[in-house]
């Protein structure tokens, strides 16, 4: 009997708890706090896919201008969306051979130009000459002997082109811009 | 002094909208509209380039494909054009890696290499696609038309159909 009372008592009092708890207030704000959330998120995305991104990049391919073991550099979205990249600009773009990755090379040549590379640097010195077609350009590692690059997939679309490398930002010892570089073969 | 604050909420809210906009289309949705006559019957492009006319199709195009890029065969899909950038093709899906398939109007047969595809229009006759670029790499793809919305006789779901006996996977 007295059990149930207290019980009763208990509930009344939770009852009146729950009812004094400002949920107006509270949802409202959650659904604050949750669109700043989105607007951030959509603010990042623009800035990212539009005007600039980090990116970090790995292997050998581009040595010396890039390191072995991961440096972050700034990618610029706007040229490459504009079509305005220039011979001897590195450019960031999908692989042709897997889309799922982002690779970074050297712009050698666009569309007109006759390139001339080494068949196999490895082995000897046959060259071989050819013409860039329209919309491709043909992009090379600055490490011609370790790189997968436009001599084994050939020149590749403008479309695949995802912007223009043009700042390093870490290791703060190389600090700095990557801009174009005469290239002699 | 009332004026310009409501001047200033107004155009916070327009760039707001403007940024989640611009954001869903990149990453989730988006809406093209399709022009010329490749993909009759499944789209009927409008002949005219008349700025403002909606005699064509528009599409919805669904980008959650891109995260992994997993397409299967016969699916419709939108990308940028390998010989020109600013311009996008819509073509049906024909093959994908390391299929073989049988070149139309010669009696060649190639296989497709690792991350490439084979387009083609819905309509042969009036199509620049596959048969005259060759395979397209992957990474040109920009997403799957999955509906049309407009016109509104039109409406519906954009199908996965294949030509039959044109490739083999091994």
């Amino acid at each position: 009997m007295a059990v149930g009372s207290r019980a009763a008592v208990w509930l009344a009092s939770a009852a009146q708890r729950f009812g004094s708890v400002p949920w107006r207030d509270i949802s409202a704000e959650a659904v604050d706090r949750t669109l700043l959330v989105i607007k951030a998120v959509c603010f990042a995305h623009v800035i990212n896919s539009y005007v600039v991104s980090l990116i970090q990049v790995r292997g050998p391919s581009m040595l010396p201008t890039m390191n072995l073991t991961g440096d972050i550099i700034a990618v610029d979205r706007v040229t490459a969306r504009r079509g305005t990249v220039a011979v001897g600009d590195v450019v960031l773009f999908r692989s042709p051979e897997n889309p799922r990755r982002a690779i970074t090379k050297r712009v050698l040549g666009l569309e007109g130009d006759a390139i001339t590379y080494l068949v196999d640097p490895h082995k000897g010195d046959a060259s071989k000459t050819v013409v860039v077609p329209n919309g491709h350009a043909w992009v090379q590692g600055d490490n011609i002997y370790d790189s997968r690059d436009s001599r084994h997939f050939g020149p590749v679309p403008y479309g695949l082109i995802q912007g223009r490398v043009f700042y390093r930002v870490w290791p703060p010892e190389g600090f700095g811009f990557i801009g174009q570089k005469a290239t002699s073969l | 002094m009332r004026t310009g604050n409501s001047l200033w909420l107004l155009t916070k809210k327009a760039l707001t909208g403007a940024l989640i906009g611009v954001t869903i289309s990149d990453r989730y949705v988006t809406l093209s509209p399709v022009r010329g006559s490749s993909m009759h019957p499944t789209f009927t492009g409008s002949s005219t380039s008349f700025p403002g006319s909606l005699k064509g199709d528009v599409v919805l195009v669904e980008r959650f494909c891109l995260q992994k890029y997993k397409f299967s065969h016969g699916d419709v899909i939108i990308f940028r054009s390998p010989t020109n950038q600013k311009q996008m093709f819509v073509k049906r899906l024909i093959a994908l890696p390391g299929d073989w398939i049988q070149v139309p109007e010669s009696s060649e047969i190639l296989q497709i290499q690792e991350g490439h595809c084979w387009v083609e229009g819905d309509n042969p006759a009036s199509s620049l696609d596959s048969r005259s670029f060759g395979p397209i790499p992957l990474g040109l793809v920009q997403g799957r038309v999955t509906h049309v919305i407009w016109p509104p006789q039109r409406i519906g779901q954009v199908e996965r159909k294949m030509p039959t006996g044109r490739i083999s996977p091994y």
